[in-house]
C-alpha cells in the first residue's frame, strides 16, 4: 500500500512540476511578444508612455534576467502564494480575486459531480439486462453525453429561466443583496445555485449511467454470476455482487473524467453568469489580464490533482486488493 | 466515460470467416445504421452545403437582423443580419475538421505510445506509463486554456493540434493494456522467432488483431476533440476567423440571444453538436455489438 500510495504521490508531484513549467513556458516560447501586445491593447499614442509601460511590464514578468533565474523567480513567488497583481481588477493581488471565487465552483461542482455519479450509477445498473428500461436510458444517457455542457445550460435558462421564469439566469445571488448569512440571502444562493447546478448534473448523468450498464452486463456475464445463478441464487443477490464489482472501474473513471467535469463547470459558470472560477477566466481573457488566467490554471490543477488524491484513498478503502499489495488499481 | 469494454482481443485465425460475419451482423444493426447515417448526413451537409450556398461570407452582415426561420433565412438571422444557416452549414464543416484532426493526431499518438509501453515492457513501459499518467492527471481543458490565450492568431488546424496532443492518455492506456494480453500469444512469438522487426510485428501481427478496438476508440476520441473545441470556442479562445459551431453558440450567448428570445439563433449549433457527437456514440454501440458476440441483443 504503501508502494501504491508512493507511486501515485511521484505521479502527481511529477505532473504539478510539468504543469508549472508549462505556466512558465508558455509566455515566454510562444510565438508573438505578450509585453507589446499588452502595450497595444491598452491604446497609448504617446511615445514616451509606451516605453514606461515596456519597461513595466518587462519588469513585471522579469524578462529582463537570464531564463533559469527566471525560472526560479517563478518557483520562488508561487511558494509564497504569489501570483501577481490581476489587471481586471488593479491593484488586487491574483491569489485574493481567486480565492472568492473558488467558494462558488466547489458549491456547484462537488454536489454536482457526486449526485450525478451516485444517480448515474444507480440508473444504469438498474436498467442493464432489463429490455424496457434500458431502451430508454441508453439513448437519453447518449444525447446526454454528447450534449456540450453550456448548450444544456443555455437549453435550461432559456426554458426554465426565461420562459417560464421560475429561476434567474445570471448571477450567483440578487444585486440587491449584499452577501451576509442572513436567511434571505442563503435562500436566493440556493435559488441562483438551481440552474447552473442542474445542467452540470444532467450532462455528467449520462455517462455515467451508461459506463454502469456496459460493466454491469460485463459482469453478469462472468464466470461467477453463471456459477451463482447455476446454485440458483436469486437475481437481486447476483446483480448485488456483480455491482460492487462494476463500481471500482467507475471510482477510476470518475479520476478520468476530472478534467471534463471541470471544463464543463467552466463554461457553465459562463453561461449563467455564475461568479465562479469560469466566469473569472472569461474576464481574465477579455481583459488580456495573463497574471489571473495563469493563477486560474495553477488553481485548478492543484484542484484537480487533491480530488484525484482523494479518490486513490477511497479506491483503497473500498477495494481490499490494493492494500493487499495485489495489483488492484493500475498506479 | 463510455469507454469501450476491456475484452479480450480475438485471434484472426478465421480471418475471412470473421469479417464476412462482421458485415452480416452490421447492416442488421439499427445502432450502427442509424448512428452512421445521422454522422454522414451532417457531413454531407457541411461539405456539400458550402458549394450550393450561394452566401460566400458566412459572416457577412444582412440587412435583415433578428429576423425568425423564414423561406429566405432557413435558420433567421442574428444580430447582425448573418444568416444562420450558412454559419451552421460552415460551422458544421470546421467541426468535422476539427474532429478528424485532434482525434487523428490523438489516436496516432496514443498507438505509437500504447503499442510501444505494451510491447516492449520493462523500463520502456515504466517511462511511458509515467508520461502517461501525467499528461492524463493535468486538466486538458485549462492546458489548452492558457495556450491559447497568449496565442495571438488562432487557426482550426492550430486548435486541433493542441486538443490532439493533449486527449490521447486514456486512449494510450487501452491500447497498452490490449497489447501486453496479445504480445505473449504463439502468433507473436512465431513471428518473433521468424526473424520480425519489432514495428514489423506490431503492424502485421498485433494492431489487426485489434483493429475494431483502434476504429472505435478513433470515434471517442473524435467525439471528444469536438466537445472540448467547442468548450474553448465558447469561453472566447476559438479561431480568430472563420464560424464553427462553438463560435455560434458563444455569439449567442454574447448578444444575449436567450434573453431576447431569438431561439432559432443558439438552438442549430448545440442541436448540430449533439447530433454529431451522439450519432457517433451510438454507432459505436453498434459497433461494439457487431465485434463483441457476447454484446448481441438476442
Amino acid at each position: 500500500m504503501r508502494q501504491y500510495f508512493g507511486r501515485k504521490l511521484l505521479v502527481y508531484g511529477l505532473t504539478f512540476f510539468v504543469a508549472v513549467t508549462i505556466n512558465w513556458m508558455v509566455p515566454r516560447f510562444m510565438p508573438g511578444d505578450p509585453v507589446s501586445s499588452m502595450v497595444a491593447r491598452a491604446g497609448v499614442s504617446n511615445p514616451g508612455a509606451v516605453e514606461t509601460m515596456r519597461t513595466y511590464y518587462t519588469n513585471l514578468f522579469g524578462f529582463d534576467q537570464p531564463l533559469w533565474k527566471q525560472y526560479a523567480n517563478f518557483w520562488a513567488a508561487l511558494f509564497q502564494g504569489d501570483f501577481g497583481i490581476s489587471i481586471w481588477v488593479f491593484p488586487t493581488p491574483v491569489s485574493e480575486v481567486i480565492m472568492g471565487a473558488v467558494p462558488y465552483t466547489l458549491g456547484l461542482m462537488i454536489p454536482s459531480v457526486l449526485l450525478s455519479w451516485v444517480v448515474g450509477n444507480w440508473a444504469g445498473a438498474f436498467a442493464a439486462r432489463r429490455r424496457l428500461l434500458d431502451n430508454t436510458v441508453l439513448p437519453v444517457g447518449y444525447v446526454l453525453t454528447a450534449m456540450p455542457y453550456m448548450w444544456l445550460a443555455v437549453l435550461l435558462a432559456w426554458g426554465l429561466g426565461v420562459v417560464a421564469g421560475v429561476f434567474p439566469v445570471a448571477g450567483g445571488y440578487s444585486f440587491s443583496l449584499q452577501p451576509s448569512l442572513s436567511v434571505e440571502f442563503v435562500a436566493d444562493l440556493l435559488h441562483h445555485w438551481v440552474l447552473p447546478f442542474l445542467s452540470l448534473f444532467l450532462v455528467a448523468l449520462g455517462g455515467w449511467a451508461i459506463g454502469m450498464r456496459n460493466m454491469i452486463i460485463y459482469e453478469l456475464e462472468s464466470d461467477y454470476s453463471n456459477y451463482l445463478s447455476a446454485l440458483g441464487a436469486p437475481q437481486r443477490l447476483i446483480r448485488r455482487y456483480a455491482f460492487r464489482n462494476a463500481v471500482l472501474p467507475q471510482i477510476t473513471g470518475l479520476a478520468l473524467q476530472l478534467g471534463v467535469l471541470v471544463a464543463g463547470a467552466l463554461v457553465t459558470e459562463i453561461v449563467f453568469s455564475y461568479p465562479g472560477l469560469g466566469s473569472l477566466i472569461l474576464k481574465a481573457i477579455q481583459n488580456q489580464d495573463f497574471f489571473l488566467l495563469q493563477g486560474t490554471f495553477m488553481f485548478i490543477v492543484l484542484g484537480v490533482l487533491i480530488a484525484n488524491f482523494i479518490i486513490d484513498i477511497v479506491y483503497v478503502v473500498v477495494d481490499p486488493r490494493t492494500r493487499a499489495g495485489m495489483a488492484g488499481a493500475q498506479a | 466515460m463510455t469507454a469501450i469494454q476491456e475484452t479480450p482481443a480475438q485471434d484472426v485465425a478465421a480471418g475471412a470467416g470473421v469479417r464476412r460475419e462482421a458485415l452480416y451482423f452490421a447492416v442488421r444493426n439499427g445502432k450502427l445504421l442509424v448512428g452512421f447515417g445521422i454522422a454522414f448526413l451532417l457531413f454531407l451537409l457541411g461539405f456539400a452545403g458550402p458549394l450550393v450556398l450561394d452566401a460566400v461570407d458566412p459572416n457577412a452582415y444582412g440587412t435583415k437582423p433578428m429576423s425568425p426561420p423564414s423561406g429566405e433565412h432557413w435558420f433567421g438571422t442574428t444580430t447582425f443580419g448573418q444568416d444562420v444557416f450558412s454559419q451552421f452549414v460552415y460551422g458544421l464543416q470546421t467541426t468535422f475538421i476539427v474532429g478528424a484532426l485532434g482525434g487523428g493526431i490523438a489516436a496516432v499518438i496514443a498507438m505509437a505510445v500504447g503499442f510501444t509501453a505494451g510491447y516492449r515492457g520493462g523500463l520502456v513501459d515504466e517511462i511511458l506509463n509515467m508520461f502517461t499518467n501525467i499528461v492524463l492527471v493535468i486538466p486538458t481543458l485549462a492546458v489548452l486554456l492558457i495556450i491559447n490565450a497568449y496565442l495571438g492568431v488562432r487557426s482550426v488546424p492550430a486548435q486541433a493540434l493542441f486538443i490532439g496532443l493533449t486527449s490521447w492518455p486514456w486512449a494510450a492506456r487501452a491500447i497498452r493494456a490490449q497489447t501486453f494480453s496479445l504480445r505473449t500469444r504463439d502468433f507473436v512469438a512465431l513471428a518473433r522467432l521468424s526473424g520480425s522487426s519489432t514495428r514489423k510485428i506490431i503492424m502485421r501481427e498485433i494492431a489487426p488483431n485489434m483493429s475494431s478496438y483502434l476504429f472505435m476508440m478513433f470515434i471517442l476520441l473524435f467525439g471528444g476533440s469536438i466537445l472540448i473545441a467547442s468548450s474553448l470556442d465558447f469561453i472566447g479562445l476559438g479561431p480568430t476567423e472563420g464560424i464553427s459551431l462553438g463560435l455560434m453558440l458563444q455569439n449567442a450567448n454574447q448578444w444575449s440571444a436567450m434573453q431576447l428570445g431569438m431561439w432559432w439563433w443558439f438552438l442549430p449549433p448545440g442541436a448540430g453538436i449533439t447530433a454529431i457527437v451522439g450519432a457517433l456514440y451510438v454507432a459505436n454501440v453498434g459497433l461494439d455489438e457487431v465485434f463483441n458476440p457476447k454484446l448481441r441483443e438476442t
